[in-house]
């Protein structure tokens, strides 16, 4: 994140504030300047946007109801017309995996994205498609919390077994391999053992596959152009490319790669609108928007959630109301919920035990990011992803949408 | 809709500039509000940091126009609702926006446990109490419960009396007395004459005689309905014609199959307000989680499971306040960090500035570690630092405002970096020795920063709860 474009909003910086209003100072207590950028709105206007910290007290201006003289004696009746809002903008439809006659090897392709609204405001537009759930393999033995190695410890050096394990018992959409080994600072396995991998996760399940590199723009590069060469048409989700390829120089190469050999690519920036754009618009030069999907950033509730929900929820916006930059399917990695203490730490017993704790904590995220508009979600923990699903399921889709019938049942006496 | 001329003339909170706040006020740069002058006074109002109260003269009688303007243009769209008294009263609602990112969302929705009148009283008591003292420390801060729901399990006025009273006794917190029986109501509200508790509920059948209760009593009123959104805005219309003013809207809650329904009641009453000014759906919303606790379903477990997803689904999905049975930690615990940083303004920044921090008395000899300055990593390093009472020195690292694991793989953490932020806060001389300690999560990058530095690197834990072990264990470190 550039330390330029701080808190410059109506001519007001930071420092002028901070003058005009000395308290906020003790509120800020050593935290840098207001940082705006992330946070501003990427469309409609900026006429207003003053930078502010929380205040412990909203207006509580309110005007007294009117009280007239004769009270009525019955209902006076209203009605509440359901609004009906149209977005100028969509999202793009993004098709993974690709079978036989589609030109690759899967059982079953999973189209995502394809929203005209906000997700889950409105029963009468539900989404096009089911979000999709995808959980996580990785190629080598992987430090895991306690609650999560518990369920895949058998298969943990054999990543064709996992993948399986994923789809036979867990239920997973599709599945994610990380090629955690080509990292240069671990095992730095070379592109040959890591297509050598790909391959046997491929011939081991039927779903559409994500391939998570190490991270390393320049590693990352090459092994995501070599698997996309072996594995040419299966409509691999490449995770990820971003802005450091770019510096790197090796975005095109991998971009051309994924258009010349039909894959889809995961644009990943981090918490920041204006560089998903310009990552975005990069990536146009090389290949149609219909093979890009964004990580848009997944914090762990607790270590900065609100962040993730925001910027999704702006996406979104954005995107309806005719960003087109914006208007891909969003990804969201559940997975990162783990990295929360409360996640994963054994606590005083008053906060119970985190065999509950742990799946609790992922399902939330990952619930919490659905009403934001996730997609796709990379998942680990079965309880957390036969919960997604679930819910998933019951909020309906267009194939489904049937009015459950519903009962409203008395909770004020109830016994429990 | 029709929300009336008056509705059409309102405005969204970021459509008001301190110029339309400015012109109705004295102008007279008195300075009794504490700011240098009345424009200052008006960039803050309309920021939600100040309230008309803090400007003395607007009381004036002669400023009675300008000021009932000036309520009326800065009134949030969702009314601000209080019940409860003293310390620990809770205002629900209060919103200005549907989205946080449109300006921020006020007053955090306080979150009630129940208890009900077939309690036996030791049991009561002790569950009141569990209540009161449930607590959490998050990066410094305690979170809390707020409130108690008293639910009429009996039926019966005396024994709802005498429950209220009894919980009354035991607890500041703010009630909630729950019957949907007028006669059973009003036995529970003349235990707490003073306490301004929350009515619960008003409904198509009972709204006049709650309505008398609640003028009687001076207590808010929840308004209830099974879904239906058309009745409910019929309630709101009928009370406030009948001179109630402070009501809390449920449009009913459902889980599992229901959970699609109510999650669009609650979005569209919240867009009628905000989107719309519609009046009558300005006005806090209530969710109760605690309805899963009606299904057939036996096994406590998958109860409890239900009712926390619902519970942070409803609060991301507007409530402004929470009824909930399970008193587990697990099911709280994500309730009240989601609640504390959804509340939370989203302009402040993500980074802390870098730079060393020196924390407790440390000496030539003290550890020094090095972490990165996304706020959220530094105030819980902090956090555990200061909890554990630790002599040392902490390098925040300009990471960008990435947390130490994004920061890695992202490359902003890197032996040159730390490199750099060693020279930069000079640490050769603020200790003797040459060990510092990275984090657990950045365990990778410790042969090449040996390189780089020159220091011997520690791999600090990987979540700093276990720093104090960590040096229990490693220093001083063992001489070589």
């Amino acid at each position: 994140m550039p330390p330029e474009n701080k808190g410059r909003a109506q001519g007001i910086t930071g420092n002028d504030l901070l003058t005009l209003a000395p308290k906020i100072m003790d509120l800020l207590n050593g935290v840098q300047q207001l940082e705006l950028e992330h946070f501003s709105m990427e469309i409609g206007d900026l006429d207003l946007f003053i930078p502010t910290t929380i205040s412990s007290h909203a207006p509580q201006v309110i005007p007294p109801a009117p009280i007239l003289s004769d009270r009525p004696a019955s209902l006076l009746q209203e009605t509440f017309p359901l609004r009906e809002t149209t977005y100028p903008g969509s999202i793009r439809e993004v098709v993974l995996g690709a079978t036989k006659p589609e030109g690759g090897s899967r059982g079953r392709s999973i189209t995502i994205g394809g929203a005209t609204q906000p997700a889950y405001a409105d029963r009468r537009h539900p989404p096009l498609h089911p979000p999709a759930i995808s959980l996580d393999v990785f190629d080598m033995k992987v430090p895991l919390p306690k609650v999560l190695r518990q369920h895949i410890d058998e298969v943990m050096e054999d990543p064709a077994e996992w993948a399986r394990l994923n789809v036979k018992k867990f239920g997973a959409d599709i599945v994610t391999l990380h090629l955690m080994s080509t990292d240069p600072l671990l095992k730095d396995a070379t592109t040959a053992e890591a297509c050598r991998t790909v391959e046997e996760v491929l011939q081991a399940v039927d779903v559409p596959l994500i391939i998570g590199g190490c991270g390393d723009p320049r590693k990352d590069a090459a092994v995501f152009k070599a698997v996309a060469e072996m594995a040419e048409g299966e409509r691999l989700l490449l995770n990820s490319v971003t802005l450091d390829m770019a510096e790197a120089r090796t975005l095109e190469s991998v971009a051309k790669a994924a258009r010349d050999h039909n894959h889809v690519l995961l644009a990943f920036t981090g918490l920041d609108l204006n560089s998903a754009k310009e990552l975005n618009r990069r990536l146009y030069e090389y290949i149609p928007p219909e093979q890009i999907v964004m990580d848009l950033t997944t914090v762990a509730l607790g270590y900065g959630l609100e962040y993730s929900f925001t910027i999704h929820e702006r996406a979104r916006q954005a995107a309806l109301m005719g960003d087109t930059e914006l208007a891909h399917p969003v990804i969201s990695a559940a997975t990162n919920a783990w990295a929360a203490r409360e996640a994963w730490m054994k606590m005083a017993p008053v906060y119970g035990s985190r065999e509950l704790r742990g799946p609790v904590w992922e399902t939330i995220n990952a619930l919490t990011l659905l009403l934001a508009g996730i997609d796709l979600f990379m998942m680990m923990h079965p309880a957390s992803v036969l919960t997604l699903k679930d819910v998933i399921r019951r909020m309906g889709n267009a194939g489904t949408a049937t009015d459950a019938p519903r009962v409203f049942r008395d909770w004020v006496g109830v016994r429990i | 809709m029709n929300a009336g001329p008056e509705a059409r003339q309102k405005k969204g909170i970021r459509e008001i500039s301190p110029i339309d706040v400015y012109r109705l006020l004295p102008k007279t740069n008195c300075q009794d509000c504490g700011e240098s002058n009345c424009m200052a006074f008006a960039t803050r109002l309309v920021n939600g940091e100040l309230v008309l109260g803090d400007c003395p003269p607007l009381h004036a009688t002669e400023y009675q126009e300008p000021y009932r303007e000036l309520a009326t243009l800065l009134a949030p769209p969702v009314r601000a609702v209080t019940f409860g008294t003293g310390d620990q009263e809770c205002i629900t609602g209060g919103k200005y926006v549907l989205q946080r990112h449109e300006f921020t969302y006020h007053n955090p929705p306080p979150i009630a446990i129940d208890v009900d009148d077939s309690m036996p009283e030791e049991e009561l008591v002790a569950r009141v109490r569990a209540i009161g003292t449930f607590s959490y420390n998050y990066i410094g801060r305690t979170l809390t419960l707020n409130a108690v729901a008293i639910r009429s399990v009996s039926g019966d006025p005396a024994t709802f009396g005498k429950t209220v009273r009894k919980v009354a006794a035991s607890t500041d917190f703010p009630l909630i007395l729950c019957s949907l029986d007028p006669v059973v109501m009003e036995a529970g509200l003349s235990e707490v004459k003073d306490r301004k508790p929350l009515i619960y509920a008003a409904t198509g059948n009972t709204w006049k005689q709650m309505a008398d209760l609640a003028l009687a009593y001076g207590a808010p009123v929840a308004v209830h309905t099974d879904g239906d959104l058309s009745l409910l805005r019929s309630l709101v219309k009928t009370l406030r014609a009948y001179g109630i003013s402070d009501m809390i809207l449920d449009p009913g809650t459902l889980s599992d199959d229901g959970l699609s329904e109510t999650l669009q009641n609650f979005t569209a009453l919240r867009v009628a307000a905000c989107r719309d000014f519609d009046e009558l759906s300005g006005f806090p919303l209530l969710g109760v989680p605690l309805a899963v606790w009606t299904s057939e379903e036996i096994s406590q477990e998958v109860l409890k499971w239900r009712e926390t997803i619902t519970a942070s689904m409803l609060m991301s999905r507007y409530a402004d306040l929470l009824i909930m049975h399970s008193l587990d930690g697990w099911v709280l615990l994500p309730q009240l960090i989601w609640r504390f940083n959804l509340y939370t303004d989203p302009r402040k920044p993500v980074s802390v500035e870098s730079g060393v921090r020196q924390f407790g008395r440390p000496q030539k000899t003290s550890p020094i570690l090095i972490t990165t300055n996304y706020a959220l990593t530094f105030f819980t390093v902090e956090s555990d630092i200061k909890a554990a009472n630790l002599d040392c020195y902490l390098i925040v690292a300009d990471t960008g405002g990435l947390s130490v694991e994004s920061a890695v793989a992202g490359r902003y953490f890197t032996a040159e970096s730390i490199a750099s932020a060693l020279k930069t806060c000079d640490a050769e001389t603020l200790v003797s020795h040459r060990y510092l300690i990275i984090p657990g999560l950045a365990a990778r990058l410790s042969g090449e920063t040996e390189e780089a530095t020159g220091w011997h690197i520690l791999v600090g834990p990987k979540d700093s709860s276990g720093l104090p072990q960590f040096l229990r264990e490693h220093w001083p470190p063992a001489a070589e």
